[in-house]
């Protein structure tokens, strides 16, 4: 009996937890269409919750904009390199609002799906996935609204100088996506532990942005800071979105790879916190 | 048939006690601990509890321990064992919510577990969009659910209802749509843990025909968990008993079945046969209108036929509750009552002193001891509780909830289908059989 066993193909082995990560390709695969519902659900959601449904992802960025406008542009009189106020915060705000709700919504996937998780099986890692991607869905809501904007100013004939580099777009997405992921399932697997976490990651993100060009121009930044803003992985897409689809700011090679390597790095470190963390994290509950 | 699941020397190892909110400062007194040269000794169970240095001085508990045992594809088997003996901590190790933390578990095929019906329902998304986020989150492709699409709705009846938010839906229909999904899987192994106690009896007969289908058509193995004896009955081809963490038995239904509930009626150090003076204090739950007690209630005893204090009997023993008190004023209308009550603690039955009606109902001073005798042929197999009145009518109550246990194991000599013995009374009644003539009609 027993020598029949070992010859005998198993499908899962549970073990406790072990320390080799491997990530689970053949059951995220197995669960693709969870992923999809998860994105429909997020979707579907926020129509049938708000009263104003998809209007609010146009609101939210009009209103920042307006405000930024007049607070930072009008009363600090804050650089915009010379591209029309409306223009330049509204990239600003556009991709940072990708990247910073990618973060904050991924860090809550423990909290928030505490139940579920208790519940039923299935690869943890497809629900800050599905975030991220129904995330990615409202960004290009949002960027319309960018657009928008753009067309307007070049009806009105304010010259606009885009460059080539708007090919690379999907590539600065891809990296925003990735950081947020990133950061945010270190911060779950590390929220999942220390619950008093959570406080420092809603004012993190949001000191974050200072240290980010949103509101001023990498090139109004002093000299002597200018090393600590470029040590912000999110700098370099900011800026080079900037430059790719409105002449401002500046395309760096160099710091976009060195926001690669971050990526890379946190994604690493978020995918074997978070395996760690998603084997037991249920019996803390 | 294959073996589909193995489960090799499981154990399952728990922190009880405070379980820390998880806050950073705790892992710095630990790092701090640790720092100073005092290792937590539990740090390598690999539980994310092991956060604290007074660690140490808290409980661990195995939930499930040493639990070896194979069960074969096609089979129902179904999992017993009291609250605590781990039947869910096994299912949630088997079904991946949680790892193990020693021995290991090979699995043949998917598995889908039915630990809540419903899982994953959003209340604002509709019964159609609930059926397909439901379904992927117990690991159906959604090709798959498009194809059973209109068997499931039907299944669960409410075809009419199909595009709206299931908030507006009743809790019956929830759970029907819950369990109609689940019921369409396809995986190779469905785990089951008392969800068909949800449902109306209609549903559940429904649930269990379909449950068995899954597993005599495609040979899909099923466990199912399960307090409701009857159910096991009709479900399972065999059963694992578990107590306190371990495998305490592996084999049929039915030597399971007896097993079990001889297991519950063996295990009298539960229930002790005499409750003092202090015991009965301590339950005690209300006394109203008292202002210096008429009575002390000294001594509760549960005695068998031969007058030894026991707490198991079988059905052909009388039982009888004695009391033992001192009355110190004269009480004009006193009165004993005993309730056999429920889970619930809902009266199922009542009887008083006076019934008897051999003394008056005025009582003076003295000590006194009042006993109540169950007949023989009257309870089933079950474990009951007893609620004691002792009332001094307008002016005192003395109620002691529940505080009076004991089991019976139903007996005849000839065969019974046990389930039918499983109620909370099994007096007999006299019958009649006349054969009126030879000739059918």
């Amino acid at each position: 009996m027993k020598t029949m066993q070992q010859d005998e193909k198993w499908d899962t082995i549970l073990r406790p937890r072990s320390g080799l990560f491997v990530f689970p390709w053949r059951d995220v695969l197995r669960y693709r269409d969870l992923l999809y519902m998860f994105v429909k659900r997020d979707v579907v959601i926020i129509y049938k919750q708000t009263v104003l449904g998809p209007v609010w992802f146009f609101i939210q960025p009009i209103l920042t904009t307006v405000i930024y406008i007049v607070v930072f542009g009008g009363i600090a009189g804050i650089s915009t390199d010379g591209v029309p106020k409306a223009l330049f915060y509204s990239a600003g705000i556009v991709v940072w609002n990708y990247f910073s709700e990618s973060l904050t919504l991924t860090s809550r996937t423990f909290t928030d799906n505490a139940n579920l998780f208790g519940k039923v099986y299935f690869p943890r890692i497809i629900v800050p996935i599905a975030k991220v991607l129904s995330g990615l869905l409202k960004f290009f809501v949002q960027f319309l609204f960018f657009v928008v904007v753009m067309v307007v100013y070049l009806l009105k004939g304010t010259p606009i100088q885009m460059h080539y580099h708007i090919i690379y777009f999907p590539l600065l997405i891809l990296l925003m996506a990735g950081l947020g992921l990133g950061i945010g399932i270190v911060f779950t697997s590390m929220t999942a532990k220390y619950r008093d976490l959570t406080f420092l990651i809603q004012f993190g993100v949001t000191l974050m942005m200072y240290a980010t060009p949103v509101i001023y121009p990498l090139s109004s930044v002093p000299e002597k800071y200018k090393s600590y803003i470029l040590l912000n992985p999110v700098t370099p897409i900011v800026e080079g979105f900037r430059y790719a689809f409105m002449g401002a700011g500046s395309w760096s090679w160099g710091g976009l790879a060195y926001t690669a390597c971050f990526m890379v790095v946190v994604l690493f470190l978020g995918m074997v916190t978070f395996s760690k963390v998603e084997k037991t994290f249920i019996d803390n509950v | 048939m294959s073996t589909v699941i193995e489960v090799d020397n499981l154990g399952k190892l728990y922190r009880l006690g405070e379980i820390s909110t998880g806050t950073l400062s705790h892992d710095l007194k630990r790092w701090w601990a640790k720092t100073r040269g005092k290792e937590d000794p539990y740090a390598k169970i690999g539980s994310v509890n092991d956060r604290t240095k007074r660690a140490v001085d808290n409980e661990y508990v195995w939930a499930v321990r040493n639990m070896s045992f194979q069960i074969r594809q096609g089979d129902i088997v179904g999992v017993i064992g009291k609250n605590g003996a781990g039947k869910s901590t096994l299912l949630k190790i088997l079904s991946r919510i949680t790892a193990p933390s020693v021995g290991e578990v090979k699995i043949k095929g998917r598995v889908a577990s039915l630990l809540e019906v419903g899982t994953g329902f959003h209340a604002e998304m509709t019964g159609r969009e609930n059926i397909y986020m439901n379904g992927t989150v117990l690991g159906m492709r959604r090709h798959e659910i498009d194809r059973k699409f209109d068997e499931i709705v039907d299944f669960a009846g409410v075809a009419k209802y199909v595009d709206t938010p299931v908030k507006r839906y009743s809790s019956g229909m929830m759970v029907r749509l819950g369990f109609a999904v689940a019921a369409f899987l396809e995986p190779e192994i469905l785990i089951v843990d008392e969800v068909l106690a949800v449902g109306d009896a209609e549903f559940q007969k429904k649930a269990i025909g379909k449950m068995q289908e899954v597993s005599r058509g495609d040979g899909r193995t099923v466990l199912f968990v399960s307090h409701s004896m009857p159910s096991i009955k009709t479900l399972c081809k065999s059963c694992i008993i578990l107590g306190q963490g371990q495998l305490e038995y592996q084999g049929d239904t039915t030597t399971a079945v007896e097993k079990y509930l001889n297991l519950n009626v063996d295990s009298i150090s539960e229930f002790p046969a005499i409750l003092d003076r202090e015991t009965l204090r301590r339950n005690l739950d209300g006394v109203k209108d008292g202002t210096s007690p008429f009575l002390t209630l000294r001594q509760v005893s549960i005695l068998n036929g031969e007058g030894k204090p026991t707490s198991s009997f079988t059905s052909k023993e009388s039982i009888s509750i004695k009391f033992d008190f001192d009355i110190h004023f004269v009480a004009p209308d006193f009165r004993i009552v005993i309730s056999v009550v429920d889970n619930d603690n809902n009266a199922i039955l009542n009887s008083q002193l006076t019934d008897s009606a051999v003394h008056e109902n005025t009582i003076r001073p003295g000590s006194y001891s009042a006993i109540c005798h169950f007949p023989k042929d009257f309870f089933a197999t079950n474990t009951y509780m007893l609620t004691l009145h002792l009332i001094n009518v307008k002016k005192e109550h003395y109620v002691y909830n529940g505080v009076v246990k004991f089991k019976v194991q139903y007996e005849n000599p000839k065969y019974v289908y046990a389930p039918f013995d499983l109620t909370y009374f099994r007096p007999q009644l006299e019958w009649e059989l006349m054969k009126k003539s030879d000739d059918e009609k």
